[in-house]
């Protein structure tokens, strides 16, 4: 039964599918509740696996097509598991003319990676997104819930190894 | 001199300060207060003032002297010389771009003198999480008049006396589409106030759903009046934290207050408001897209007719605004019909907030009447070009909008003016470019964008756009014709005529405006294969000063490629086979040594 099954969360702590009855609970009789129930999962497992959406499905009665489908219609939700730090760059018109592009090169470059994909040590992601309407600033970028602005490349890559160095001396 | 209880200090929390460190400066304040023992200042914290660069943003009331770009260090001399000593900092003042003069006032500077704010009247002025302060500052005032005095019908004649259009970008009449949707048969009915502000460049909503949302509340609750509903919901998006947590605020306290919930202010009118989150999809911006959204679907649109007013969220008649709309409503039924229709052009009436930004000296939220030039928003208010560089294009309107060169900077901003030159007011996006910025690439970004929103159930619009995208970078990397310019400007007016909703049908505007003002450039590109701005990268190459160059081989370390050659301690060189320009040995490079050449 796929609720049994142990599965991974993005930190790679292993975790019961039981844990999101709570959250199921709570939805239950609620209309439209689709794309709130899994907002509030995601934020809890950090993506949306295969296991849990069959669980959901099965938890709800919603059919796994409904919930597929709006899981992969909007840019919030993540079918992969994410790093620790999901770093978004702004690509807004604004933070375009001021030179987004360079800021997702020097960073996919310092991490080692490429757009929408993890680092190996699963602790950093790296996203696009549209605008974080904090145009005055640009560029812009936005690391978990911290915002930074008036970039250069230098400064992105430095937020990176500050953050990295930082990880090293906790440990 | 202490000032006693009226001196406060105002401490800009909206999300540009927040990110220049305005929550650092007001604990800097706080504890500098406690310090020295003063307990008669307040320390306020409001929402956005809307010169956001100038950042964090201090103002001491009741005078209003403004203090920008304020440190953690300069709030010791602040509290010491001006709340103490009762002398203004001279040297922490702002200073005028143009004549280089100390400005202690906030209501002196231009950015602020040459406004007329009526929907961000209370941005930065109030607390955005005390009702009270709403209150003190005449909220809630407008829905008690039209819960006593006034009839929903009264209320729909007065919106639709005012003028007042659509701020999200079409424009529509308000008070019409209120009328719709009161005469549309039904019990149950929805006031939806639209907080997805998704254009790139945008973030008016945002600063008045984090500097004022009781506004946003009182023109929802008059709507709910007006129309006959019972329950509002207000759709806003994830990526706004701050605005969420600040409506959640808002709704509560409201709740308290009473001016939410079952029988109003002992009226028989009940209304009630729930918040959902949207999820990340641009197309939640069209109302029919928006309506399956908050029912848990995929958020797509459908044909209209029917039309929202008469059958929209859960199939009942539903009325959607725009937030700067609904924040016009309270200020209209208070200041009257024909206070408001005193400001603005003959068919656009009353103020637009734009949202300046790019290449310009003082960018932010600006409040005009309609009317205005773009000539006096971007050189008399924001201060002009930064650098003082050549004014090249303004693009307004966003991803829906257009792009205008300087010949049309005396063009009134009003909806017809603006729909002539083939851009659109639009929710308001106004970017300011200098010469290096590229058109080609400008358009090819504004397809990126709309492309990848494209939610794909109509073929115009799902593969148009896919395709003019596709043209548009081959003509980035000089790999295009002139005929292909033509085809691509063909298939850009047949998306905007075939296509299902807004999205599609605006998509082609930045692409159509440019290849009409800026045609020369789109042809420097695929003839020469030569990029004036040097932005196209496929069109520049990196080269290295040997007159500059230490030789210190940095650059050399770093290429991911392996381009770079050259002796430690004598001039490096780059390969421009091997050379894939990224430009990482420029941004390595501490002599300034490396340039792009065109």
């Amino acid at each position: 039964m796929a609720h049994q099954c142990r599965c991974e969360k993005s930190n790679g702590e292993e975790f019961n599918l039981s844990e999101i009855s709570d959250i199921i609970d709570r939805y239950k009789n609620y209309t439209g509740a689709t794309i709130p129930l899994l907002q509030e999962i995601q934020k809890r497992f950090g993506y949306l696996s295969e296991d849990v959406l069959d669980y959901i499905s099965e938890a709800t009665g919603i059919q796994l097509s409904q919930l597929y489908g709006v899981a992969t219609f909007y840019s919030q939700f993540s079918l992969i598991p994410v790093g620790k730090n999901v770093v978004s760059v702004c690509h807004g018109t604004a933070c375009h003319v001021s030179g987004a592009k360079k800021i997702t090169e020097a960073l996919a470059d310092e991490l080692g990676i490429e757009e929408d994909e993890t680092t190996h040590d699963r602790q950093f992601t790296l996203k696009s997104v549209a605008c974080l309407g904090a145009c005055s600033l640009a560029p812009v970028m936005r690391i978990n819930n911290e915002t930074y602005g008036r970039l250069t490349p230098k400064e992105a890559r430095e937020i990176i190894r500050n953050m990295r160095s930082k990880k090293k001396t906790l440990n | 001199m202490v000032k006693g209880k009226q001196t406060r200090v105002f401490i800009c929390t909206g999300t540009g300060c927040v990110l220049s460190g305005s929550m650092k400066v007001k604990a800097a304040f706080k504890s500098e207060l406690k310090k020295r023992k003063i307990s008669e200042i307040d320390i306020v914290q409001t929402g956005c003032h809307g010169f956001c660069q100038q950042g964090p943003i201090v103002v001491i009331q009741p005078e209003g002297f403004f203090y920008p770009r304020v440190s953690v260090e300069n709030v010791p001399r602040i509290v010491e010389e001006h709340l103490v000593g009762g002398k203004v900092v001279e040297d922490l003042l702002y200073e005028d771009s143009l004549t280089n003069k100390k400005i202690p006032l906030y209501k002196d500077i231009n950015f602020y003198k040459k406004q007329n704010r009526i929907v961000l009247k209370n941005c930065g002025l109030i607390d955005p999480e005390d009702i009270d302060d709403y209150i003190e500052h005449g909220g809630y005032k407008a829905f008690k008049k039209v819960l006593s005095e006034m009839t929903p019908e009264k209320v729909i004649e007065e919106v639709k006396a005012s003028g007042l259009r659509g701020r999200g970008g079409a424009g529509f009449p308000t008070g019409l589409k209120w009328d719709f949707a009161r005469k549309a048969p039904g019990d149950i009915k929805y006031i939806i106030c639209n907080a997805d502000e998704g254009d790139p460049g945008a973030f008016m909503d945002r600063s008045v759903l984090e500097g004022d949302p009781h506004s946003i509340l009182e023109g929802m609750v008059i709507a709910g009046y007006a129309i006959g509903a019972s329950e509002g919901y207000i759709y806003v998006r994830a990526e706004y934290p701050l605005a969420v947590k600040r409506l959640g605020i808002a709704v509560e306290q409201a709740k308290k207050k009473g001016f939410l919930g079952k029988n109003i202010l002992d009226s028989s009118f009940n209304f009630n408001v729930k918040i959902k989150e949207g999820a990340g999809a641009f197309v939640c911006g069209e109302e029919t897209a928006l309506i399956a959204s908050i029912e848990g679907r995929r958020g797509m649109p459908r044909i209209r007719p029917p039309f929202p007013a008469q059958s929209g969220l859960w199939g009942k008649p539903t009325n959607i605004n725009n937030v700067e709309t609904l924040a016009n409503v309270a200020w209209i039924i208070v200041n009257g019909v024909d206070k408001f229709t005193s400001i603005g052009t003959e068919k656009s009436k009353g103020t637009k907030i734009f949202a300046v930004t790019g290449k310009v000296k003082n960018g932010g939220l600006v409040e005009v009447p309609m009317g205005t030039t773009l000539r006096e928003v971007i050189f008399d208010i924001c201060g002009g070009v930064k650098d003082d560089k050549e004014f090249k294009a303004v693009q307004i309107g966003g991803p829906s909008g257009g792009c205008l060169p300087a010949k049309f900077l005396d063009t009134s901003i009003d909806y017809e003016s603006l729909a002539k030159t083939g851009a659109i007011v639009g929710s308001g996006g106004m970017v300011v470019m200098d010469k290096s910025s590229c058109m080609v690439d400008l358009a090819r970004y504004f397809l990126a964008f709309t492309q990848k929103e494209s939610c794909g159930k109509c073929a115009p619009c799902r593969i148009g756009t896919k395709r003019m995208l596709e043209m548009l970078q081959r003509m980035t990397r000089g790999e295009s014709s002139e005929e292909e310019v033509v085809l691509l400007e063909q298939l850009a007016e047949d998306v905007k005529v075939s296509s299902l909703c807004g999205l599609g049908q605006t998509a082609s505007n930045p692409v159509l405006t440019m290849l009409k003002y800026f045609r020369k450039e789109f042809e420097e590109h695929v003839k020469e294969g030569r990029c004036r701005a040097g932005v196209c990268s496929e069109l520049i190459t990196y080269v290295i000063k040997d007159n500059v160059c230490k030789g210190c081989g940095v650059c050399k370390k770093h290429c991911p490629v392996g381009a770079i050659r050259g002796e430690k301690k004598q001039p490096h060189e780059i390969d421009v086979t091997k050379c894939v320009k990224c430009g990482i040995c420029m941004q390595h490079c501490s002599f300034d040594a490396i340039y792009v050449a065109k």
